[in-house]
């Protein structure tokens, strides 16, 4: 019940959103999801520590077909699902107030948020590829309506594509389906029991289906290209909510819907792709060593970093699936933080080119110690969020295979040399023309940043917090191979 | 006392956070006392320690951080002989370096923010000694890193200054990949990175078990990165853009000496990899003479003391490589101490010349600046290795156990310190000596305040009867100091079965030897740069080919651009626009072209033509039947 | 019913065949909207023919309640194709059916 909550309030509030007058547009959304988060934290504190799914709920939906509303939370929905409430109150904090037809922008944030929080706690086939599909629609429009000046080229391929993904996904979801026991059923435990059931082969291809629609959203190399393009031309929220949050779609799908259901097909193409996995870290590394647009470079680098996840979840071992759902939160508040500085940056100075950026630190001492800290952060420097994550992630694939393991740490150096260029060329250094009467961060922009930094410290300090939510139910995955 | 030495950490950390979060709301002196005052206590509370340690180890948990099913790690601290040596080392000479600060840094804008920098970095650097595993020595060892980039580049208008500590960061992270993958399979093959695991497993392996070389060659790997040896040793000497206190504290006396303690620490797994040992002595010995070579011919004060810095370090790991771990430790320590005085002394020489840094500008600086002058002079006494100095017990414990282990090792290693002595000598002749080449009427050179001089003179006591810890036997001591880290290095120092064949007699021959070619390079030097008054030449004049490879670092930072940062940069070029632009885009972009295509084919059946179409649709039908009832 | 079982089967298939080509005929070969509409209908009647010949000679009313169904259909589509063809008439004082072209692609 208290999963429908969830998603129930949040549809009231984003359909409410549409009708409050405009000047409080802001304020409304902003409160809402704080009050989303407030009940998403009590979920979470109140979480026992178990593999089973809590708080259930199960309506017969589509009866002759056997799809049911069933929806439920686990160690891993937890933590996912509390990242998108906690982030998504700072990306509509974050919206400047400039922003025209500003209510149904911010609905469909919070809409967009329903439709992810659906797909984390979604316990059917059937409902998982309906959130699935819901979640794309929202962000669809922020990027066409808010975007740059390429933005309908972009979102359209940006949309094709995912689309195009997400088909193989359904093909791959009907033939498990059409598989099941006689009274056929979408239900999680009866496609696991279904997908077990197969034969090596069959394995093997629907696991490429599925590959396609989560390797895409996330994206990994070679499926990445529609990414740096869409990520660049959206709006600041809309690539917030894009890599923030809606990437993890992608990893969480593979976590639980790919598998564990096919484990033959992991046997058979873990190496494959493992190393397509580790080839992104490598590649997306080097192509970030000269971008000159911010936030093209992020939208590299967040390749290389999920990269580094899709290759841990791969190697399939306690160590890979701990860091990848902890490497998950922490690369969602750290890009969320890097692309918010980069909205400060652009709105200040009108533009994202680094080379025309320096001596910020000159005069914003501020937003340059919270860049820094973040910047540690995605570089995984310990007691800070990036290392847990780093570090697990590594030693699973170094376990998997040593030579991928070795292969995967070069993140370290490559992230260090382009952050560090990044850092450098944009705060050091002198003033330029364009970063001369650069201000401070102001109050608004604090809110947002402060709380993004004392969950980098957080995790990195305490990663344990979160671990032990999760460790439970990958120990039952794991077993359940 | 065990339970308070967790806290000799957190008070820099505390010093830290006030100062960073108050920053310039803080008056300066009030952050300058919060900062060494914090310091002060962790001395006073590292000083118990030492006193009650008396050889046994002790843990203090502190709070798990990691773990995942078998997997953990925690905030655990160990405390031990070894540990206890760096606390002092660490503490006292951070202190004595923090108060000199007072004095360097008093005049900057940046004050308070320099002393929380430095305070963090001795947290880190505590961190480094006192954890109690693999992980959490690599937490402190990342954030030594970081302070270091922090610091390097602390006047971050400047863009050298800025490139500078970046490459340091960079060419650390290097290393610190090779450790991190050391300490992956650490946990794969013990299960743990704790050392109270580590060590009692590791003596139940052959010697020359291949896990265990890999897993030492690794963390070697990590050293090389972090003691600058070659091939990662260049950022060392950039790392000079710091301020001088910096360059003291980090690159010279406590950050760089990490990979010895970690190599020294890791003993009992070296001892079972003679590979390894091999590698580390060779490394060790091949960094100290080649970065002695090029010590010879800089002509920046600060630069000459990190080349000796780099070559010093070299020694310890040649010590390290053939065994002599206590010997190691040694130096490690009265290196602290003569090397931190060197660089203070320089600091005080630059704070008196106002920023000149060129010894063609200085000579003669004897009289104006007299205590740094006779401190300068201890501390180039001990480098040189001259007894009583203290650096001169230490680095001849290292070169006998070298002698022992291999010839070739020892004669390269006077090599070294016959040149050690030279351009030690050089700098001291051209900086004091002779008459001052400056402009005097911009600077007027003058001593610096009492709270830059007493550290100076304090360390000076230091450098001169800190070697009285570690006298030999052989020369009637009682060599203290490898007394008492022995319940340390005794499991390793039993799997090795070291050939202790060369007796008394033959190591103060050697001995004599070391000592007769040092005296004999100081009078070279002593004859070109006072009785001669050479000064080296000016910027751009020819060199004789030695000298000039010598004078531009035989060229490896250039090969380092040529061979991997320029091909990087342009590999990510190519990336960028060909294969992802061109080739995999392309590929996406064709399965839309593709569609395109067809459909402009297929938009000619559409002809607008009724006719056509009920022609088609005719056929069609007939076709449908014909083939049906086929 | 007798009666109409007097004429053989195949004589009705045959007559609906051959008022079915006449149709196909009128529809591909005349140009004139109307005669095409014309001409459909008399296909779909000469369907309608053979369904209540088969309806007769199978003694199953299916058959005729489809053929009533049929002309239903039929009514409707003549309605909505005359209206259209009003329109296009209006627009292009000509029921000649070539000068549709306008949907080329």
């Amino acid at each position: 019940m208290e999963t429908i909550a969830l998603l129930l309030i949040l549809f009231a509030f984003a359909v409410m959103g549409l009708f409050v007058p405009i000047r409080y547009g802001n304020r409304f959304a902003f409160i809402s999801s704080l009050i989303v988060f407030a009940y998403s934290l009590y979920l979470f504190l109140t979480f026992p520590i178990s593999a089973e799914y809590q708080y259930v709920a199960d309506y017969s939906w589509v009866q002759s077909l056997g799809i049911h509303f069933k929806v439920g939370i686990d160690g891993i929905s937890i933590l996912l699902v509390m990242l998108t409430t906690f982030l998504t109150p700072l990306i509509i904090f974050s919206v400047r107030k400039s922003e025209p037809r500003p209510r149904a922008f911010y609905s469909l944030i919070l809409f967009m948020e329903m439709a992810l929080i659906g797909v984390f706690v979604s316990m059917d086939g059937f409902l998982f590829y309906i959130f699935w599909e819901i979640a794309l629609i929202p962000i669809y429009f922020i990027c066409l309506l808010w975007g740059g000046k390429d933005r309908v080229k972009i979102t359209l391929k940006f949309f094709i594509y995912t689309i195009a993904g997400s088909l193989f996904m359904l093909v791959a979801l009907i033939y498990l389906y059409l598989h099941t026991p006689a009274q056929h059923s979408f239900d999680i435990s009866a496609l696991y029991a279904a997908g077990k059931s197969l034969d090596p082969h069959a394995q093997s291809i629907l696991f490429w289906f599925f590959f396609l629609a989560f390797g895409i959203k996330m994206p990994v190399f070679p499926l990445h290209t529609w990414q740096p393009d869409t990520y660049t031309d959206a709006p600041t929220q809309g690539t917030m909510m894009l890599s923030g949050i809606m990437l993890k779609m992608g990893i969480y799908g593979l976590i639980r819907w790919m598998i564990p259901m096919l484990p033959q097909g992991l046997a058979q193409n873990a190496e494959c792709m493992l190393w397509l996995a580790v080839a992104g870290i490598i590649y997306a590394g080097i192509i970030a060593f000269t971008q000159k647009d911010m936030k093209r470079l992020f939208a590299y680098s967040s390749i290389a970093h999920v990269g580094l996840i899709a290759a841990g979840i791969f190697a399939f071992n306690g160590q890979g699936l701990q860091g990848g759902i902890i490497q998950m939160l922490s690369h969602g508040i750290n890009v969320v933080g890097l692309f918010f500085i980069i909205d400060i940056i652009q709105s200040r100075t009108g533009t994202r080119n680094i080379p025309s950026l320096g001596g910020i630190r000159l005069k914003a001492p501020y937003l340059a110690t919270v860049f820094a800290i973040i910047m540690l952060g995605a570089i995984a420097l310990p007691l800070t969020d990036g290392f847990p994550g780093e570090f697990l992630l590594i030693s699973g694939v170094f376990k998997f295979n040593n030579i991928a393991g070795a292969v995967a740490g070069f993140t370290i150096i490559i992230g260090a040399v382009y952050m560090l260029r990044t850092y450098q060329n944009s705060m050091l250094g002198e003033t330029s023309v364009e970063t001369d009467n650069f201000t401070d961060l102001t109050m608004t922009e604090k809110t947002v940043l402060i709380p993004i930094v004392i969950m980098v410290i957080l995790i990195g300090v305490w990663p344990n917090l979160f671990l032990k939510v999760s460790e439970p139910a990958i120990m039952k995955l794991l077993s359940g191979i | 006392m065990n339970q308070y030495a967790a806290l000799i950490p957190f008070f820099p950390l505390a010093g830290f956070v006030i100062i960073g979060l108050m920053n310039t709301k803080l008056p300066k002196n009030v952050a300058a006392i919060l900062a060494c005052g914090m310091l002060l206590i962790s001395f006073c509370l590292s000083l118990g320690v030492f006193m009650n340690i008396s050889g046994q180890s002790n843990e203090v948990q502190l709070a798990p951080w990691i773990s995942v099913g078998s997997f953990s790690a925690s905030f655990t601290f160990l405390l031990d002989p070894l540990s206890s040596i760096f606390l002092m080392i660490i503490t006292g000479v951070g202190f004595l370096i923090h108060v000199y600060s007072v004095g360097y840094m008093h005049d900057d804008e940046k004050h308070n923010i320099f002393f929380a920098y430095l305070n963090l970095f001795v947290f880190f650097m505590l961190i480094l000694v006192l954890a109690s595993s693999y992980l959490l020595m690599f937490v402190g060892w990342e954030g030594v890193g970081l302070c270091s980039y922090l610091l390097i580049g602390f006047w971050f208008k400047n863009k050298s200054y800025n490139d500078a500590a970046k490459k340091a960061f960079v060419m650390n992270r290097i290393g610190d990949l090779g450790f991190l993958l050391g300490i992956i399979l650490l946990f794969i093959t013990f299960g743990s990175s704790d050392y109270h695991i580590i060590f009692p497993k590791a003596q139940g392996f052959m010697s020359g078990d291949g896990m265990i070389t890999a897993i030492t060659l690794l963390l070697f790997v990590g050293a090389i990165g972090k003691s600058a040896q070659i091939p990662l040793y260049t950022w060392l000497p950039d790392a000079m853009a710091g301020p001088t206190p910096v360059s003291a504290l980090i690159h010279a006396a406590t950050m760089v000496t990490a990979g010895i303690y970690m190599v020294a620490r890791s003993g009992i797994l070296y001892a079972l990899a003679p590979v390894s040992m091999f590698v580390v002595a060779l490394i060790g010995v091949v960094t100290a003479v080649f970065a002695a070579s090029i010590a010879l011919t800089q002509n920046d004060i600060k630069k000459v003391l990190a080349y000796s810095t780099v070559s010093q370090l070299g020694y310890m790991f040649l010590g390290l490589g053939v065994g002599a771990f206590s010997a190691s430790v040694f130096h490690v320590m009265t290196h602290a101490f003569f090397k931190a005085l060197l660089f203070l002394g320089a600091g005080s020489v630059i704070h008196g010349l106002a920023g000149e840094q060129d010894i063609r500008n200085m000579g003669g600086l004897r009289k104006k600046l007299p205590i740094t002058f006779l401190t300068f002079l201890v501390a180039t006494f001990a480098i040189a290795g001259i007894p009583p100095f203290s650096g001169f017990f230490s680095k001849d414990e290292i070169l006998a156990h070298a002698f022992t282990s291999n010839k070739l090792f020892w004669v390269l290693g006077v090599i070294g310190s016959m040149m050690t002595a030279f351009y030690m000598f050089r700098l001291l002749f051209l900086t004091f000596y002779g008459t001052y080449r400056g402009n005097e009427h911009k600077v007027h050179a003058h001593e610096s305040p009492k709270v830059m001089t007493i550290p100076l003179i304090i360390l000076a006591i230091l450098s001169t009867i800190g070697g009285f810890v570690g006298v030999p036997e052989s020369l009637g001591g009682s060599s203290q100091i490898s007394h008492f880290l022995d319940p340390v290095f005794k499991p390793a120092q039993d799997k090795m079965m070291l050939l202790e064949g060369s007796s008394s007699v033959s190591e103060v021959a050697l001995m004599g030897i070391t000592v007769a070619v040092v005296l004999a390079s100081i009078l070279l030097a002593w004859y070109l740069y006072i009785s001669r008054k050479r000064v080296p030449a000016a910027e751009g004049a020819r060199l004789p080919a030695l000298q000039n490879l010598s004078y531009h670092k035989y060229y490896i930072d250039e090969i380092y651009t040529a061979l991997i940062t320029k091909p990087l940069d342009k590999l990510s070029e190519f990336f960028k626009n060909i294969v992802d632009n061109k080739l995999i885009d392309g590929i996406v972009n064709l399965s839309g072209k593709a569609t395109e295509a067809v459909s402009d084919l297929m938009r000619f059946v559409q002809t607008g033509n009724v006719d056509f179409y009920l022609l088609a649709m005719v056929i069609g039908i007939a076709c449908i039947l014909f083939f049906k009832l086929m | 019913m007798t009666d109409l079982k007097a004429i053989p089967l195949d004589w009705y298939i045959l007559l609906s065949s051959i008022l079915f080509c006449i149709g196909i005929m009128g529809v591909l070969f005349r140009r004139n909207a109307i005669i095409i509409f014309m001409s459909i209908e008399l296909m779909l009647n000469a369907v309608n023919l053979l369904l209540v010949a088969f309806s007769a000679y199978h003694n199953d009313a299916a058959g005729q309640v489809f053929v009533f169904f049929t002309m239903a259909v039929a009514a409707a589509e003549i309605a909505v194709g005359l209206a259209i063809l009003i329109v296009v008439y209006r627009n292009t004082k000509s029921t000649d059916i070539d000068v549709l072209n306008r949907l080329k692609g």
